[in-house]
């Protein structure tokens, strides 16, 4: 492969910056690790149009891109904890929206048994988030993870369904 | 088998690059397990890009890869077809988002540089289980159905037989035609409504290529696009269409009269009817509702008069299955009823009219034969209010959206009211107006100008009736005062709404409608004619408020991606669907439940899917308490994997 045009690194001005740019650097706050779980219809295309109006937001969420909310397993969630995941965020589109018709009602129900169980088994429910964004949200999308970044800063790390290594 | 995995992490010249160590991010994906290739590159999606791809996979008998780029939605299309010219199946390909949801929302290069590494990584993990697809092919029914004949589906089924397709045309009215039936003559020309829909309405019966079924609604449908099977409740037909001469001896015999829905209501019918002269079909129709022939004790005297036999009140109503490969949804508009509007008069005082009545009452056809007067005493009215934006742009109360056609059709309606009634005076208040189109504009302002129309800035607050009068109370809010009226008529720019039943039909068709209950387009901007289900298009007034020109445009829009999807001999459908894994299946029917196209059904006690009718939206995966079924490509075994490749 030819070689690629030389790339300068980010300017310096940007070691300044407050809240997020500090994540995880020595003496930082607490910078909870988040997965997103985003429909592809309408969030994803919410995230990118966020990107495209170059919205910024915090990085401590890391996007899974599924069909459809309706296609979350329980497990997923569950799962993301057990790996560590300090905070899980589902994001579909509007209800009565979904590209599929019926999906994100189906997983507005079921998501919510999943909130109670959590709670059931010892987890702060609020590490568990749902949202809707539409495609045209980007700004929505950007302050839904960082509100649920500040909310997880608050709850500090997940430690009760963390695997034990 | 061992996995040789290539990764390309792009640049997309400095869009990336600039917040994104894209070299770091190639360089530690090389050391990931499988991972056989990894490189970066300015611009993944340029020529050389592409054929640095193609070259790659071939020089490192690569199954799976991972472009790091940009949103899917922009190229994965691209790179699958690289892969394939690269002899790698399209869908061992997967695109990994690190431009949109990474390097031009985060500005701080170590951390954005840590997440587009981890959705590299996951994106890699995925892939590695990505299973060699091929798209399933679907033969086709070289055939379409349009719902709705207004000037919408009229315009589109014509379309589409010039392309040589056969079409079942089925509107719910005893005649074709819909709304623009009504008006007299239109904005912003001013040619009459009848004389340019007329030669339409008869090339549509003339046309071999079109099965017309008035007096029809779609019962239910089944079937994906393509292959759709669509039944059609056709209401009993009373009278022979065949038979029927048009002489018009069966009317006065009958002795009920209900109002007529061709005048608004203005006028009244008999239960036997032709809907108006120039109906197609040309023949004469029985009310069901209203007949009390069909109790033969009662009546039956149209049929005793009727010379050639072409009644029989004891037809039923029959119901036929068609095979179709497409479907054109134009249900059209109802205007939003008049007795909302109490505080303006409306379904309270009869000079108190929507716009389509008083249409009825410019119109050479109408009841009055294109005379203007107060329905309530034949009297000429002198002094005429309009009131604009009737029941639209008002969230709290009414409909929250501008109906869009209504300051055009109002300053027509001003127009045609000078040219009946010189002597007049008519007002229009309106809170802006919106006159965009061509030759729009200028037309408001010959009303205005020419015809000495008054428009009054401002809201009308109510109307009430006081010795014989209208009294309009309102403001004018550029003079900044109140205004008082005495008019003889009052006409109210009502708003339009989806017609009524859109809803049902929308949930036959399992297509979505937007906030306001319009049919729902695919896509604002890029999809507009199209609804969320593949192979129903849309268009006219039932996707949103519209003109003639504009719904005839549509129309035809909407009849061209019918004609390019019907050319084709067989249609690609996603192999991206569902797959039950048969020994954990213990038949419990939750997916067959939850699944909203009916593509599973229990198949000797197990979950069996049909791969044509799934989309892949997964909604089985997500009740499945046995995890027996999956999506291909986005297995569970796959989430779970990029899950642990973000948490890593
Ligand atoms: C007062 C007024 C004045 C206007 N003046 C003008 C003008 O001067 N110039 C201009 O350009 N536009 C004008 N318009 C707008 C014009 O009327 C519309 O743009 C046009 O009629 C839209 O056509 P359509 O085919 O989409 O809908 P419609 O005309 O509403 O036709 C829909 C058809 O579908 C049928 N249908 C509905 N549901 C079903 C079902 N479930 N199954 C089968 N059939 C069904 C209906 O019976 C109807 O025949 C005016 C509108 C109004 C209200
Ligand atoms: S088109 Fe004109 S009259 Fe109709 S709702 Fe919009 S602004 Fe009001």
């Amino acid at each position: 492969m030819s070689n690629p045009s030389k790339v300068t690194k980010a300017e310096d001005d940007t070691q300044g910056r407050a809240s997020v740019a500090g994540a995880r650097k020595p003496g930082a706050t607490f910078e909870p690790r988040i997965v997103a779980f985003l429909c592809k219809w309408c969030s994803s295309a919410g995230s990118d149009l966020a990107g495209v109006s170059r919205i910024q937001y915090s990085a401590n969420a890391t996007p899974i891109t599924i069909p459809c909310s309706g296609s979350v397993s329980p497990m997923y969630i569950l799962s993301a904890f057990n790996k560590g995941a300090d905070g899980v965020l589902i994001s579909g589109c509007h209800p009565g929206d979904c590209h599929y018709m019926e999906g994100n009602y189906l997983a507005r129900r079921k998501l919510y048994l999943v909130k109670e169980l959590l709670q059931f088994i010892g987890l702060e429910s609020e590490r568990f988030r749902m949202s809707w964004v539409s495609a045209a949200e980007g700004a929505k999308f950007a302050e839904v993870v960082d509100e649920f970044v500040e909310d997880l800063r608050v709850l500090g790390p997940q430690n009760r369904l963390k695997a034990k290594r | 088998m061992t996995k040789r995995t290539g990764v390309f992490v792009c640049h997309c010249g400095k869009n990336i690059a600039a917040t994104v160590d894209v070299k770091k991010v190639a360089q530690e994906l090389a050391e990931d397990d499988g991972v056989v290739f990894s490189e970066d590159y300015v611009y993944m999606c340029s020529d050389p890009g592409q054929t640095a791809v193609i070259d790659a996979i071939k020089d490192n008998d690569l199954n799976g890869m991972v472009i790091s780029c940009c949103s899917p939605t922009l190229h994965e299309k691209t790179f699958r077809d690289a892969s394939e010219l690269g002899d790698l199946n399209a869908f061992q390909c997967e695109i990994a988002n690190i431009r949109e949801q990474c390097a031009w929302v985060h500005n701080d290069m170590e951390v954005a540089t840590e997440k587009a590494l981890k959705i590299t990584r996951a994106s890699v993990r995925r892939v590695q289980h990505n299973q060699a697809l091929e798209p399933i092919g679907v033969p086709v029914t070289r055939r379409a159905l349009v719902v709705g004949a207004g000037i919408a589906g009229i315009q589109a089924a014509l379309d589409l037989t010039d392309a040589g397709l056969d079409v079942v045309l089925v509107e719910k009215q005893a005649t074709i035609g819909g709304n623009m039936l009504k008006l007299s003559e239109t904005f912003p020309t001013l040619d009459c409504s009848q004389c340019i829909l007329s030669p339409k309405m008869v090339s549509v019966s003339k046309n071999s290529k079109i099965k017309l079924m008035t007096e029809s609604e779609v019962e239910s449908i089944s079937g994906f696009v393509g292959n759709f099977k669509v039944k059609i409740k056709k209401k009993a037909e009373f009278v022979d269409p065949e038979l029927c001469k048009l002489c018009d001896d069966c009317t006065p015999v009958c002795p009920v009269a209900v109002p007529n829905e061709y005048d608004v209501g203005l006028t009244n019918r008999r239960a036997i009817h032709i809907p108006f002269a120039q109906a197609i079909p040309a023949s004469f129709t029985l009310d069901e509702e209203a007949c009390l022939g069909l109790d033969p004790v009662v009546c039956g005297k149209c049929e005793e008069v009727c010379d050639v036999g072409a009644i029989d009140y004891d037809k039923k109503p029959t119901v036929t299955e068609e095979e179709i490969g497409a479907i054109v949804v134009s249900t059209g508009f109802d205007l939003y009823g008049m007795e909302h509007m109490g505080e303006f008069g409306g379904g309270r005082y009869p000079d108190v009219l929507d716009g389509l009545q008083f249409e009825r009452l410019c119109s050479a056809s109408g009841a009055t034969e294109g005379h203007i007067m107060r329905p309530s005493d034949h009297k000429v009215p002198k002094e005429i209010v309009f009131i604009q934006c009737s029941g639209s742009r008002d969230p709290e109360n009414h409909c929250a959206y501008c109906s869009k056609i209504c300051c055009m059709y109002t300053a027509k309606h001003a127009t045609l009211y000078k040219h009946h009634v010189p002597d007049g005076q008519a007002y229009i208040f309106y809170i802006d107006i919106r006159s965009g189109g061509k030759g729009y504009e200028e037309f408001v302002q010959r009303s205005m100008e020419n015809d000495g129309v008054i428009y009054l800035r401002g809201r009308v607050s109510r109307v009430y009736e006081k010795d014989g009068k209208l009294k309009v109370m309102g403001v004018d809010t550029l003079a900044g005062r109140n205004i008082e009226i005495d008019a003889d008529m009052v006409v109210l720019a009502q708003a339009m709404e989806p017609s009524k039943g859109t809803a049902e039909i929308a949930k036959i068709l399992k297509i979505g409608r937007d906030k306001d209950g319009f049919l729902a387009e695919a896509h604002p901007k890029l999809k507009p004619v199209e609804s969320v289900t593949a192979g129903i298009y849309l268009a006219g007034a039932a996707q949103g408020p519209k003109d003639i020109p504009e719904t005839v445009s549509q129309a035809g829009a909407a009849a061209s991606k019918v004609i390019a999807l019907l050319s084709k001999d067989q249609l690609a459908h996603s192999p991206t669907v569902a797959k039950v894994r048969d020994p954990w299946c213990t038949g419990c029917e939750m997916c067959v439940d939850a699944c909203p196209y009916d593509a599973i059904a229990l198949v000797d006690g197990k979950a069996h899917v049909n791969e044509v009718l799934c989309e892949g939206c997964g909604s089985c995966v997500g009740v499945c308490v046995r995890a027996a079924i999956d999506v291909k490509n986005v297995t569970q075994l796959q989430v779970h994997e990029m899950i642990s490749a973000i948490m890593a």
